[in-house]
């Protein structure tokens, strides 16, 4: 049959057409999502038009994307939370497979025409086709992230990538879930060519026709996946991932290893397994909260309207390694940056980590570094000010160094411009109160460093305007932040909560618990790094200043011996000395002192000060609601991701047990562990 | 004829702004910046702080002796990289040592002409990374290794490779030597020393002036303005001329040996210009796009000229090209309130004021009937030249002029002359004015 003929009308995600050649175009257009993905009603569709296509015999079939800069970004992942059992896990997960597998078995040749993301299981559909061809841009990305949502690849993609990558290149990709761009999955094997827009389209009809052969793994790689070399390897990959991921917190990477030692060998038996693997993977409790985290950053991303503000230029005030790295970070993202600092040393220094930032991230497209170079313009006497659509001033924390700089910048600034200020402890209202229009002052407060840190709390003053935080938070998404609004109260959010963690930690240490003790009873719980190393890696000056100006404004107290550490200048990593020893930034490995205490005591008293606190802020309305304050502290501070934030940390131990427990913390070591009035007893 | 000529031609011409880099001496090997890197850091700064979007700009105009390998058109790449966008055209200018004010007068004919309001002008050289040639022998051994096939022949040609193949051929020196005459550009200047009588005390006694008065310009911030900061994007930055010795004396530079006429020549390294790497822009503006952008001015081009000689007596262009610009404008050279005569060596300096003097040279070389008249020494290259800050060679001639403007401005006085000497036997000269002098 011709598919002029095929019922159309009832296909909305797919668009198909049939060239001269006799090869057919498939294209996905995913309905209702803002970038493809494999819904229900996707792979239905494709379902059935796998079975027409297998019937007419065409002479090729090419799949690409309707919408231009994106493949397929993965599977739907908000069916995932509406699964009912692992029963019903299971039957999609088959599904899905049986569709790989109906493709994978066409008689004719199929292409994958790849542009943009091409993640999970859309990489996973690449796989399952004859040939991959990639679109040679830094945009085109390829990956199997599964395992940051708690699961491993289900559509065949455990399968398929370890034929086709050898076991080592594939499991990387599985087990760290990154990305990588079209040159280097060219390298790999994953994709067998990249090429130019100009040439894409060709180069796949091309291939359809003439039928190349395809390279694949040598036999060493073969040889890796004979049992005695399976049991090996997979010793060797746990051990790697624990370095990492503890095995009670994050099961998925662990499961793809057994998966793969068990029954690596035969296809078959590895297809039936990894179904079943990730049935029962997907229903449990880390992949479901990693999966809330997941659509955490759905709902940031979707507080910023990208479109609402039309900004080119950014001018950053302070040349220090925060603004600095602003500055280098919005250059990325494209805009062109001037950067004030009367230093020429700061600039320089500035410019010399931008640099090494841009030539790491282009690598592959080195020009691009340069171009991301030329846009960021050191600019001694603050030229920028008068071009600027964005102005972030991020000078070191005094109200009255700002609020003459504020004087001196406002006559200057474009009508339009947005005016934002980088402090994390001055409240707004002080700093826009001699500003002709305060209402035109809002928050951008970045978190160290700001290269890694996705969170960007955008703060709205008493007097802000909205269509401020409107720009504001439209700015944000333009340089690819996740954005959380909150209010101006002492430290937000993030270092609001994150504070009593800290001082308790630092109280626990001058108790006499060591160190190791304390770090490592958070990063039991979850955290990825202790808090006493997150001091140092802040710098202990700066969580001085920080505890301090927060310990007066919500009457608790500072340590003493964190005074002490700061006047004797053990500032952390950059002076080389905190509470551990550094030798070029990296810590110094002591042997852990002798420890009798109860080490749930200790964890308790962090990780409750910690959800006391996040308990205060929603209470105050710091953040709108529960998800946000979640939100907040996963990309803010890393928050244990597999427990989904405090706040469903809270709700899924029960209010009673927690406050339960602050009582009788409160009964031992004073009124600071005194449950918020926020608990619901 | 004269009566019209002495008109100027079409609109006026303004100078709003100008930057430069610090011009960085070559240290034997390639320097922190390449030619294009250096034209974006002068650049970024000057059009940061003007009014206008660089996309408003007509033109991009950029002098350059000898660009890099990958720096074909090096005008167009500033252009793009400085943001001015894909639509704003830009092109390459050579004159040799004269390029930086070429593309200055090429700017000053298209505004008066009325074909460009805004252009940005300027010239750039990044001396130490001129290109280690490989020499022709190398070139035909390397053709017939690509043409041989099979072992035995490939065995052959390898055989007749032979170690004077291997010798690199230093571009750098094949650009500073004439290639009519056959004499490199220091010989030049030993021909006009001996011509005039200039001893080697008074060739030193100038270069040693050149650093003196480049420092004090240092001292008092004459060059705050001027010279912008420039990073290197591995954690250094510069802020001046580096080349500059503040401390050195007569002693010092008594005892360097001649480098072009061995052993019995006069001209040193330390009286001859340093080979850097700098570039220079200026911003030109018609009267209306000063208006629309409202722009301030710094001064106005007058008028320029350019003249040849004998390529064995180069250093005297400045003269040849000075003397029809002078009486064109119907000037005397007492008119003229600052001279920048661009340092190639200090002996043709030197020969440049010796000639303008001269009665016998202007009447037989000029046809003029006496001699022009003496630049007195306070009133030129007061902040010092190519000797002491270096000469970057396409980008000298836009920095003179530039930095003309500044003292012009400073002293709060009208005309002044941009001139310099052209590899090659030429004479560049421009005329410039200060609008807003005797106002203050």
């Amino acid at each position: 049959m011709s598919f002029k003929d095929m019922e159309l009308k009832e296909m909305s995600n797919w668009t198909i057409e049939e060239d001269a050649d006799g090869i057919l175009w498939l294209n996905i257009d995913t309905q209702g999502q803002p970038t493809n993905v494999l819904t229900h009603a996707t792979l239905d569709e494709l379902e059935s038009l796998l079975e027409t296509i297998a019937d007419s015999s065409p002479r090729g079939l090419v799949i690409g994307s309707a919408r231009p800069g994106a493949f397929i970004a993965g599977a739907d992942v908000k069916a995932f939370t509406r699964l009912e059992g692992a029963e019903d896990a299971l039957k999609l997960i088959q599904r899905g497979q049986s569709i790989m597998d109906t493709l994978e078995a066409l008689p004719c040749p199929t292409v994958a025409m790849i542009t943009g993301y091409c993640l999970g299981g859309g990489l996973e559909l690449s796989l399952a086709c004859d040939y991959r061809l990639a679109l040679d841009d830094p945009a085109t990305r390829l990956g199997l992230p599964e395992v940051k949502l708690g699961i491993h690849p289900g559509f065949g993609g455990t399968v398929r990538s370890i034929r086709r990558l050898g076991v080592f290149q594939a499991m990387d990709l599985m087990l760290t879930g990154r990305t990588v761009d079209a040159k280097r999955a060219r390298r790999m094997g994953l994709v067998d060519q990249v090429f130019p827009e100009r040439q894409l389209k060709r180069a796949a009809r091309e291939t359809v026709l003439a039928r190349p052969a395809t390279a694949r793994p040598g036999s060493l790689q073969r040889l890796a996946n004979l049992r005695p070399a399976r049991w090996l390897i997979a010793r060797q990959l746990r051990k790697q991932v624990a370095r990492k991921a503890p095995k009670v917190h994050y099961p998925a990477p662990y499961a793809l290893i057994d998966l793969w030692e068990r029954a690596g060998g035969e296809h078959a038996r590895m297809y039936r397994e990894e179904a079943r693997s990730v049935a029962e993977l997907i229903t449990g409790q880390t992949a479901q909260n990693l999966i809330r985290v997941f659509q955490l950053q759905t709902l940031l991303k979707g507080v910023g309207d990208r479109k609402a503000f039309d900004a080119h230029h950014v001018h950053v005030i302070g040349g220090g390694v925060m603004g600095g790295d602003i500055a280098a970070w919005c250059a990325l993202q494209g805009f062109r940056v001037s950067v004030q600092d009367p230093r020429p040393e700061a600039l320089a220094q500035t410019l010399k980590r931008a640099q090494k930032q841009f030539s790491r991230r282009f690598r592959a497209y080195p020009l691009r570094g340069v171009a991301a170079a030329d846009r960021l313009i050191p600019d001694p006497d603050g030229d920028g000010v008068a071009k600027a659509d964005v102005v972030i001033e991020a000078i070191f924390e005094d109200l009255d160094a700002k609020t003459a700089l504020y004087r001196d910048l406002e006559p200057r600034l474009k009508p339009e411009a947005l005016l934002a200020t980088n402090t994390s402890s001055i409240p707004l209202e002080q700093l826009s109160a001699e500003l002709a229009d305060p209402g035109r002052l809002v928050g951008l407060h970045f978190f160290n460093p700001v290269a890694r840190m996705p969170l960007l709390e955008v703060v709205r003053g008493k007097d802000t305007r909205d269509d401020v935080m409107t720009r504001a938070l439209s700015f944000a998404r333009q340089i690819d932040k996740l954005p959380l609004p909150v209010k101006s109260s002492p430290g937000f959010l993030v270092n609001r909560v994150l504070m009593p963690y800290l001082l308790e930690a630092i109280l626990l240490y001058q108790e006499g618990v060591p160190r190791e003790v304390i770090d490592k009873a958070a990063r039991d719980f979850g955290m990825p790094m202790g808090p006493i190393e997150l001091g140092d890696t802040v710098g202990l000056d700066i969580c001085l200043h920080v505890g301090e100006i927060l310990a007066q404004e919500l009457g608790y107290q500072v340590p003493d011996v964190l005074r002490e550490m700061v006047e004797k200048g053990r500032l952390g990593i950059k002076t080389g000395k905190g509470f551990y020893t550094y030798k070029d930034g990296k810590k110094v490995k002591t042997k852990p002192a002798d420890f009798d205490g109860s080490v749930d005591e200790v964890q308790d008293r962090l990780i409750l000060r910690y959800v006391n606190e996040a308990v205060a802020c929603l209470r105050e309305e710091v953040v709108e609601d529960a998800d946000l304050v979640d939100a907040g502290m996963v990309f803010g501070t890393g928050f244990a991701p597999f427990r989904g934030g405090p706040m469903h940390y809270r709700s899924q131990q029960g209010d009673e047990a927690l406050a339960g427990r602050l009582e009788e913390l409160e009964s031992r070591h004073g009124e600071r562990f005194q449950a918020d009035p926020g608990w619901v007893m | 004829m004269a009566q019209n000529a002495r008109r100027n031609p079409g609109r006026p011409v303004f100078v709003v702004d100008g930057s430069r880099t610090p011009f960085l001496k070559a240290r034997g090997r390639p320097g922190p910046f390449k030619a294009a890197d250096l034209a974006v850091a002068a650049g970024r700064p000057l059009l940061l702080r003007q009014p206008f979007e660089p996309d408003a700009l007509d033109e991009v105009i950029l002098g350059c002796v000898a660009p890099g390998p990958d720096e074909a058109n090096i005008g167009r790449i500033a252009a793009l990289r400085l943001g001015c966008g894909e639509r704003v055209p830009a092109w390459t200018v050579q004159r040799n040592c004269a390029s930086g004010m070429q593309s200055l007068d090429a700017a000053y004919r298209n505004i008066a002409y009325g074909r460009s309001e805004l252009v940005l002008a300027g010239g750039v050289e990044a001396m130490s990374h001129s290109p280690v040639l490989l020499s022709e022998q190398m070139v035909e051994w390397l053709a017939d290794w690509q043409r041989a096939r099979g072992i035995v022949q490939r065995f052959r040609t390898l055989a007749r490779l032979r170690p004077k193949h291997l010798a690199p051929v230093i571009g750098l020196l094949r650009g500073l030597r004439d290639p009519v005459v056959g004499i490199s550009m220091g010989q030049t200047a030993e021909n006009l020393a001996y011509r005039f009588g200039i001893s080697r005390e008074a060739m030193d006694e100038y270069a040693l002036g050149s650093h003196r008065r480049l420092a004090t310009a240092y001292d008092n911030g004459f060059l705050e303005q001027e010279v912008e900061t420039t990073y290197d994007g591995a954690g250094h930055h510069f802020q001046r001329d580096d080349g500059l010795r503040a401390d050195t004396a007569m002693e010092q530079l008594a005892r360097l040996r001649p480098v072009f006429d061995k052993p019995y020549g006069n001209v040193t390294a330390g009286n001859s210009a340093q080979v850097t790497d700098g570039c220079a822009w200026l911003l030109l503006a018609s009267e209306r796009a000063v208006n629309e952008h409202d722009l301030p001015v710094l001064g106005r081009i007058v008028d320029s000229e350019w003249a040849g000689l004998d390529p064995a007596q180069m250093g005297l262009g400045p003269v040849h090209a000075t003397a029809p610009l002078l009486k064109r404008k119907r000037l005397s050279l007492d008119k003229i309130d600052y001279w920048e005569i661009n340092e190639a060596f200090a002996a043709q300096v030197l020969a440049c004021v010796e000639a303008l003097k001269d009665d016998d040279y202007c009447k037989q070389e000029l046809g003029l009937r006496k001699a022009m008249g003496e630049i007195p020494m306070e009133r030129l290259n007061v902040d010092g030249g190519g000797i002491s800050l270096g000469h970057p060679v396409g980008a000298s001639g836009a920095r003179i002029v530039l930095h003309l403007l500044n003292v012009l401005r400073r002293e709060d006085a009208r005309r002044g002359i941009a001139t310099l000497c052209i590899g090659g036997g030429q004479g560049g000269a421009m005329l410039v004015e200060n609008t807003g002098a005797g106002t203050a």
